[in-house]
């Protein structure tokens, strides 16, 4: 188990239910031999002779070059697979689904504590009633997140991670399933507080969205740069908090844009409403685009079904 | 530290390969890691070690495979070398590279028996 944040054995909860992984670990596999064993031990490497790349294989050097009946031999055995494939097929079957069904998903990532739920909070009180909201939360433990945005009369789901320190695809499309939301609806997936882990796991959302609020430092986006490379928007939130801080706003935005050029930016305070109006219209647009995607997927579906 | 669960997904490829490729025991597995990946080798190499563990990767070497950061730098229009996501273009200093190369993550080969 990692002595860190544990992220092997922790037990994963999904609205206070208890999940099982999907694919549990197996203590070892047994051996079985198969016709064509000689022909793939011809391409071999021994502890006296390792292979370092696939282009320094030579099939003509190994001992299997002599084989010996019943001798045991080692052999090459070409993977080529990313490590995160099986995260990456999860989410690419989650973002499917949402673009199918006009959902606009996006997936909110922060350190603890930036203001990512009272956030949401204000968010959800703020947009027009027009499309319905549903919010995935991920922590540790307890509910409390669920709770409060419960509060605000939008559909929550809880994931407690256990011990795992990131939300990843399979968690996020087993919670769909359970929320199953309405058509063109909107969907915020509040990632565990963490700027580090949950930058490398897609969980087929629309957009990253960083939160980073203005009492942790300007320096955050080239301390943790993964997370802010990976989101398509920053927020900066808690502006309100400027007056009694000496934060230099534009360098927190200068080194946000040395790891990500791209990077939108908005300031915010989600506490005095000061440009949430910005907030808003840019989830709209983004949901507006996302029914432009769905009709587009439904006029001529790719896959053939 | 997310590098438990990257060791995991390395473990659950090794099995899947076990089962389809008929082999009883890893000697070595090769990793791809890009210098611009989002991991700690030595973080990683501490999680592999326990995940192998009654496993039949037990004490399995593994060699992991640097792979270079390569960039893009858009005012030069030429790849430029990166080692850090805030490295600037050795050219003409600019920041915001774009990453070509240099960020994965694969298990490229097994040695077994």
């Amino acid at each position: 188990m990692c002595t860190t944040c544990g992220c092997r054995s922790g037990v994963m909860r999904i609205g206070g239910k208890r999940r099982q992984p999907r694919h549990k670990l197996e203590g070892t596999t047994p051996y079985r031999a198969t016709a064509n064993q000689t022909a793939d031990a011809r391409s071999t490497a021994s502890a006296n002779h390792p292979i370092h790349s696939h282009d320094l294989i030579d099939f003509g050097s190994g001992v299997a070059e002599t084989h010996v009946p019943g001798m045991r031999q080692s052999r090459i055995v070409k993977i080529e697979r990313d490590i995160l494939a099986k995260n990456n097929h999860y989410a690419d079957a989650n973002r499917r689904y949402l673009t199918e069904h006009g959902i606009f998903a996006l997936n909110l990532v922060s350190s603890p504590g930036s203001g990512k739920t009272t956030l949401l909070v204000q968010t959800i009180a703020a947009l027009p009633a027009v499309q319905p909201i549903y919010v995935i939360e991920g922590d540790q433990q307890t509910e409390n997140d669920a709770l409060r945005i419960r509060a605000t009369g939008a559909r929550a789901l809880q994931i407690n991670t256990g011990k795992g320190c990131h939300l990843d695809a399979d968690m996020v499309g087993r919670a769909l399933q359970q929320l199953n939301p309405q058509e063109s609806s909107l969907l915020f997936i509040e990632n565990v507080g963490n700027l580090v882990c949950p930058a490398s796991f897609d969980l087929g959302e629309a957009h990253k969205v960083v939160v980073l609020s203005i009492t942790e430092g300007e320096d955050k986006p080239l301390k943790y740069p993964d997370m802010f490379r990976a989101a398509d928007l920053m927020i900066l939130n808690k502006c309100d908090l400027m007056p009694y801080l000496a934060y230099d706003l534009e360098l927190a935005i200068d080194y946000a844009h040395r790891i990500n050029p791209t990077l939108q930016v908005i300031q915010l305070s989600a506490v005095t409403g000061e440009g949430m109006p910005a907030w808003l219209a840019w989830i709209e647009a983004g949901h507006r685009r996302m029914q432009a995607a769905k009709s587009k997927l439904k006029d001529w579906p790719p896959h053939g079904e | 530290m997310h590098e438990m669960s990257l060791a995991e997904e390395v473990m659950q490829i090794i099995q899947e390969a076990a089962l389809r490729q008929s082999f009883a025991r890893v000697k070595t597995v090769w990793l791809e890691i890009g210098q611009l990946a989002c991991v700690e080798q030595a973080a990683f190499r501490f999680c592999f070690d326990i995940l192998t563990r009654d496993s039949i990767a037990q004490q399995a070497r593994l060699e992991i495979l640097e792979i270079s950061g390569l960039g893009w730098c858009h005012s030069c229009a030429q790849e430029v070398p990166m080692t850090t996501l805030h490295d600037v273009c050795f050219r003409c200093g600019r920041y915001g590279l774009v990453v070509l190369s240099g960020d994965d993550l694969r298990v490229k080969e097994l040695e077994v028996e």
